[in-house]
């Protein structure tokens, strides 16, 4: 519940007052962290004596303060829709999804694009954190030749656009290799997610101190033995979180696809736009159906990242 | 320079430095460095902070690569080639000043790291010899415990008994107490004073001058990346030779 943190501040009213009112920095979540469990980090009860009983703090105009924002939001695309005489056809949606007929359920145009977006995804997470891995240890290698590579390849792809990256494997790299244009797609999002991948883990492995290495060495590990045994074992936990990121990204530039044709969430979004015009409901649908991966990855993300944690 | 006791002038030397030289870029660190260890003496290297002393030993066992001289290690001269690197690092344990545990494995698996994955030993072999070291430096009741739960004086235990687990023949300290709280020192020492009783070859680095006095049999003194002196502990501790000595010890027992 930290929805104020949606109000400029300077519209916040009574709400401001009582933060510069209230005991300092951690004012603000006093009413999140009341409904948890948890002590209030400073150990003060969570709720000053001053500001107790105050409407304005209390959890349920928290919750109208949200439900206040979404309905102003809804209410002016609604209304905006009206004025321009969009006509609302949201029945027609759902059969683009999944229709049944004769009691046996047919897959629509959306979820088979999402199908293919999974798909994308899935094969560029695995060859990206491969492409990252192996940069990252050229990288950090004695090698000239390697950190060399790694270096133009990463400065290369993280200052061109994707859409020209896509272009390119496309266009050129494509007829050459003769990949046809999934794999064209899942190349060039695995190349462009594998420089930052890279990134992640090159600073994941710097962070572990140089003394453990020292230490391994110390006891006869080799090289490999110590990344094995001692290295990535205490670095893995601190790329989880910004791994995601790059996995949540990932699905979203798989998006950019859709330029080369490939018939992915974001190209049958199109194509049905092409065809009835629905423009607002599809397009709406296609970032509710982006959001519903995204949003419960990162939630499951923070919990396996919180249980590593716990762990040492 | 070896120690003027009979029965071990005819002891193997274990480790030779001769005519090493070192440089951090521009910094000359180790300045013509000559030293003879034999086999189960005890060499306490001591010298005003940025002498070179722990660079000196960590030339032992590869941490730092010399760029001049030669360095041989229980028959190794340690060079570029990585295989007398290895041979030497599975002789050679170190227990360093920040312990340097493991965080993500418990004292037990520590211990059992190394002689798993070095010496091939089986899980069960390897977990009874940690126990018996881990008994050797008093904390056996800690071993299923990760090191963030020890204090700092019985992680730096688990770190000694960590080295011992490989069964090495050499055994370096690079300043073991120096990141500990006072009242921690002192089981720290008593376990490598009880080491050093059972007859390891040690070099250690350290400004705990009592516990020098006691366990050395050589005394090597460093001032600016050179052996200034190196003696018994009588002569340096009651006659040292150079100024530079003199001066280092009357600041450093005089407090």
């Amino acid at each position: 519940m930290k929805f104020r943190y949606l109000w400029p501040p300077s519209l916040l009213g009574p709400l401001d007052k009582a933060i510069r009112e209230g005991s300092g920095a951690t004012a603000p979540r006093a009413s999140g962290i009341a409904q948890s469990d948890t002590p209030s980090v400073s150990g003060r009860p969570a709720t000053t004596p001053g500001r107790a009983g105050r409407w304005w703090n209390a959890s349920w105009f928290d919750t109208v303060q949200f439900l206040v924002f979404c309905g102003a939001l809804l209410w002016l695309v609604v209304s905006g829709a009206m004025s321009m005489g969009y006509s609302w056809q949201w029945y027609r949606v759902p059969q683009f999804i999944v229709r049944i007929v004769d009691g046996e359920l047919i897959w629509g145009p959306l979820a088979a694009g999402l199908a293919v977006t999974l798909q994308i995804t899935a094969c560029s997470v695995v060859l990206a954190l491969a492409i990252g891995l192996v940069t990252a240890f050229l990288r950090l290698s004695d090698s000239l030749a390697g950190r060399a590579v790694s270096k133009v390849y990463l400065e290369t792809v993280r200052n061109t656009p994707l859409l020209i990256q896509m272009y390119l494997f496309y266009f050129v790299l494509g007829p050459i290799i003769g990949l046809d244009r999934f794999w064209v797609g899942v190349w060039c999002l695995s190349v462009f997610e594998g420089a930052f991948a890279c990134e992640v883990i090159r600073a994941g492995i710097l962070s572990v101190p140089r003394g453990q290495r020292e230490a391994g060495d110390s006891i006869g590990l080799g090289r490999a033995q110590v990344y094995r045994h001692v290295v990535l074992p205490q670095a893995v936990p601190l790329m989880l979180p910004p791994l995601t990121g790059l996995m949540v990204s990932l699905i979203k530039n798989s998006a950019i696809v859709s330029v080369i044709a490939v018939l992915d969430l974001t190209t049958a979004g199109r194509d049905i736009v092409a065809e009835t015009f629905m423009s607002f409901e599809i397009w709406m649908t296609v970032a509710a159906i982006y959001l519903g991966i995204t949003v419960p990855l990162s939630v499951l993300m923070n919990y396996v990242e919180r249980r590593v944690r716990t762990c040492d | 320079m070896s120690p003027q006791n009979g029965s071990q002038d005819r002891a193997k030397v274990v480790v030779e430095f001769e005519g090493v030289n070192k440089w951090f870029g521009d910094f000359h660190v180790l300045k013509d460095i000559n030293l003879r260890v034999r086999e189960r003496d005890r060499v306490v290297i001591c010298g005003p902070s940025g002498s070179g002393k722990s660079t000196l030993i960590r030339c032992i066992n590869c941490l730092e690569e010399h760029q001049a001289g030669r360095i041989v290690v229980d028959g190794h001269e340690i060079g570029n080639d990585l295989k007398s690197v290895a041979a030497v690092r599975k002789e050679v344990g170190m227990v360093f000043q920040q312990f340097n545990l493991f965080p993500h494995l418990t004292v037990l698996q520590n211990c059992m790291l190394g002689p798993t994955k070095v010496r091939g030993l089986s899980n069960s072999e390897a977990r009874d010899r940690a126990m018996q070291y881990l008994a050797r430096v008093r904390i056996p009741e800690q071993a299923d415990k990760y090191p963030g739960q020890l204090s700092g004086g019985q992680q730096q235990r688990v770190a000694i008994a960590r080295s011992l687990c490989m069964q090495p023949r050499i055994m370096l300290f690079d300043e073991p107490t120096s990141a500990l709280d006072p009242e921690m020192i002192k089981e720290v020492l008593d376990v490598m004073a009880d080491l050093a009783q059972s007859g390891m070859t040690m070099l250690v680095v350290t400004h705990e001058m009592g516990f020098a006095r006691t366990i050395a049999d050589e005394m090597v003194f460093m001032d600016a990346g050179r052996i200034v002196e190196s003696a018994s502990p009588e002569q340096f501790f009651t006659h040292p030779e150079s100024d530079r000595s003199r001066l280092f010890l009357s600041q450093i027992l005089s407090h």
